[in-house]
């Protein structure tokens, strides 16, 4: 009984290590991105301002944007239906891959619940930067 | 005036609490039945002063008393009836009055329904509800009182939240919240029955019918608050492993477990001292739920609060309590005789291998939950842990326990016999591993996965009929007389049978939802058709529309399957004047069992609109079957009334078990 026990414990402790070596994903503001040398095809998250006037849409619901953090900028593209509250000059989460051009493919746009939300990364890239206009 | 009652209403409610938290116990210590006897009545004033204090804030949200901030905050009086009375409880300070009406009405039951379970066990277990609900009616009292008043009231509110504006979530908190702080009780119960260094076989009798009726709420508040973020939310996505989603997951998880193990206590008196911890952690996680969803650590459409002070309020009440109960847990629990032996391969050998993996599972979705948060506060590193890695870590370990579950029920108490087990079970084996066979027949082998979750579903669907089948004997004793034996068996049988249905259709609908769902996005054009899945839809373009507090886009869709029009769909883009928010209305056609699903991206200047859709085959299985394990607990629940008469109006009593089925 024991023995069962403590098997199945370990092989739980052992997926839930391996999954945290292998599965999270880390948020990067676009001057991290431009700091560090990311892999392309490493699973991240980009936040940051969606930069006024550069979002583009094409057919088949494409969508080109770029991710701001008002020093850098990151250049993102989607395919899919962006949140209600997407709008340029809003703070967006993304997650995906940079590709080999360096062109960052998300395949999810976090969305906001709320007009007034910013998402707490987003605010502290920001703060960072020091360009954060909020309390 | 009424809100001021309502207030005052909220403060006798506390000093009555706190009377409560101490006479009683004092008396149940001392075996001093005049300090005893105060404990159910004034369970029962604590539940009408809250309850009166709830009205009063709903008669202020009713009449739109802009005095109040509260009111202010989150209605408009261009608000329909409905969602004016679900604003109380959809910001924080209503919803945590909520909270604490729950918990009142729970020590309201005990006390007035509790009747056949000792003086002395009921009092100190109504005195360490008290506790709990003094914690939080001062909670709501120093920092989150929503009978706040301004100086110069506005004429109109800042109205609700455009998506919470939604009848599955007008009654989805009230649901999860029952379900929620319902596990309070039996909380209440271990630690009681810790202080009074009694714990046998009766007691997970006496608590057993409690911990299912939590969990019958918890399980209907989860489905619905997932079919929801389904349809409103616009992605259809049914399960988002959102860090609030799994602050309301693990009280399941470790709720389900509870259960299981109180079976063993109570029919072989075993297990003691892990059911007792299984209670303290069951609702220590709804606790650390309630930190986590009210505290504003996560950022969520829940975290209506992002008020420090509110959030280490709760983090104090959230050791103390936890703290606390593991404290006199770790002390008295060593005193505990442990009761009945048994062998590994028994119908308890079967249990605890449940209770191992639903632990283990809760311990995986808690890591998943709190280690971004832990890493944030110790090295600032943010990072973010979503699907992939509860799939792999939540998936493998609900597999053998799913592949496990027909053969608890089949399994003979004490010592079993494996073989015997399996033998009875070679039917659901083969109608499991036929049902795989034709899935693959359907689908091919693109996805090899898919065909063994479809059979994995199929079992423990047809291992839960199996059991009911073997006991009823159908096949030996014939029809007529099968059809009496089927009547006649008790309650608590038919629901873990139909409960474990349960769980294999949701696990059919996920896998089949998951692995064959079809999905398309694009830009379409007013004349424009999409073929999926055999249906076909047509655009025919976008007309303005007016709600009652909204204007709205809506997309007008023709849904043809071989040339004849089955349907008209309408998904829609609103935009909520009060807030000047948008929302996504996505339009939903349900066939039998599976949905299409279409909802809206941004229209385009030339009439061209983003449209996604879905095909999602059995999708409706999955919270079918929640409906279905939450029958179940029902089910079960009128059976333990009937034979131990658990929470039932003592005059009322039915007078024959079969009456009832």
């Amino acid at each position: 009984m024991i023995g069962i026990a403590g098997a199945v414990l370990a092989v739980a402790v052992g997926l839930i290590l391996f999954a945290l070596n292998d599965q999270i994903v880390f948020f990067q503001s676009p001057t991290d991105i431009a700091e560090k040398a990311i892999p392309p095809g490493q699973r991240i998250r980009l936040g940051g301002l969606v930069e006024e006037g550069t979002v583009v849409r094409s057919d088949d619901a494409n969508v080109s944007f770029k991710v701001t953090d008002t020093v850098n900028s990151v250049s993102v593209t989607y395919k899919g239906i962006l949140p209600d509250l997407f709008r340029e000059g809003q703070g967006v989460v993304t997650e995906g891959v940079i590709d080999a051009r360096g062109v960052f493919v998300a395949d999810n746009v976090l969305a906001k619940h709320d007009e007034n939300y910013v998402p707490k990364e987003v605010a502290e890239a920001l703060k960072q930067q020091g360009v954060w206009q909020g309390e | 005036m009424i809100v001021e009652l309502g207030h005052y209403a909220l403060v006798l409610a506390f000093a009555l609490s706190l009377i409560q938290s101490v006479l009683p116990m004092v008396g149940a210590v001392r075996e001093d039945s005049r300090l005893m006897a105060i404990a159910p009545p004034v369970s029962v004033a604590l539940f009408v002063l809250v309850a009166l204090s709830f009205a009063a804030l709903t008669a202020a949200y009713l009449s739109s008393d802009f005095s109040v901030v509260n009111v202010w905050e989150n209605s408009h009086s261009a608000k329909p009836l409905i969602y004016k009375i679900s604003g109380v409880w959809g910001n924080h300070e209503g919803s945590v009055l909520l909270w604490v009406l729950i918990l009142v009405f729970f020590g309201a039951l005990v006390g007035f329904f509790g009747t056949n379970i000792p003086a002395s066990l009921r009092a100190a277990t109504l005195a360490v509800q008290s506790w709990v609900t003094a914690g939080f009616i001062l909670f709501i009292l120093a920092t989150s009182n929503p009978f706040n008043r301004i100086a110069e009231a506005p004429l109109e509110g800042n109205g609700l939240n455009p998506i919470l504006q939604d009848i599955g979530l007008a009654i989805h908190p009230p649901l999860l919240y029952v379900g929620y702080v319902g596990f309070s009780i039996t909380f209440s119960f271990a630690v009681a029955a810790l202080i009074l260094g009694r714990l046998d076989a009766a007691w997970a009798r006496w608590v057993r019918p409690w911990t299912l009726l939590a969990w019958v709420f918890l399980t209907a508040g989860i489905a619905m608050g997932s079919y929801w973020a389904y349809y409103e939310l616009g992605w259809g996505g049914w399960w988002f492993w959102d860090p609030v989603e799994n602050a309301s997951f693990m009280p399941w998880l470790a709720g389900t477990a509870l259960l299981h193990s109180a079976i063993v206590m109570e029919k072989r008196d075993a297990l003691k001292v892990w059911t007792v911890l299984l209670a303290i952690f069951t609702f220590s996680l709804s606790l650390l739920g309630t930190f986590l969803v009210r505290s504003g650590v996560l950022t969520s459409v829940h975290a209506f609060a992002t008020d420090p002070e509110r959030g280490v309020f709760i983090l104090v009440l959230l050791c103390l309590f936890i703290g606390g109960s593991l404290t006199l847990y770790a002390w008295r629990a060593p005193m505990l005789k442990q009761g009945g032996l048994f062998a590994p391969i028994s119908r308890e050998g079967a249990l605890v291998l449940n209770n191992l993996f639903l632990t283990a599972a809760t311990v995986a979705v808690f890591v998943g939950t709190l280690y971004p948060l832990a890493l944030d506060v110790i090295t600032g590193e943010k990072i973010s842990v979503g699907a992939p890695f509860f799939n792999l870590t939540f998936g493998p370990l609900m597999i053998p326990l799913l592949i496990a579950v027909p053969f608890g029920p089949v399994l003979a108490w004490k010592r079993g016999d494996l073989l015997a087990a399996s033998q009875r079970l070679y039917a659901a084996f083969g109608i499991a591993i036929l049902a795989c066979l034709f899935t693959l027949w359907l689908w091919g082998f693109e996805r090899v996965m898919a065909p063994l979750g479809v059979g994995l579903a199929v079992w423990v669907m047809t291992g839960a009929m199996v059991e009911i089948l073997t006991r009823v004997k159908l096949f030996e004793v014939g029809l007529s007389r099968g059809f009496a034996r089927l009547k006649g068996l008790p309650g608590s049988a038919w629901g873990t049978s139909i409960a474990h249905f349960g769980v294999g259709v949701t696990v059919l609908g996920i896998v089949t939802a998951s692995a064959f769902q079809e999905e398309r996005i694009l830009t379409m054009k007013p004349g424009d058709n999409v073929e999926l899945s055999g249906y076909e839809l047509t655009f025919d373009g976008v007309v303005p529309r007016k709600g009652p507090n909204y204007r709205e886009d809506v997309g007008h869709f023709t849904v043809r399957t071989g040339g004849t029009i089955v349907e008209k769909m309408e998904p829609s883009k609103r935009l909520y004047t009060a807030r000047q928010m948008p929302t996504t209305e996505a339009a939903i056609m349900t066939s039998w069992f599976s949905q299409l699903y279409l909802s809206l991206g941004e229209g385009r200047d030339n009439g061209a609109v983003d449209v996604r859709v879905y095909f999602k085959p059995l999708v409706t299985l999955i919270w079918i079957g929640c409906m279905i394990m939450a029958f179940g607990g029902l089910v079960s629940i009128a059976d333990r009334r009937l034979r131990v008469g658990a929470p039932k109006p003592a005059r009322r009593a039915t007078p024959s078990p079969q009456a009832a089925e």
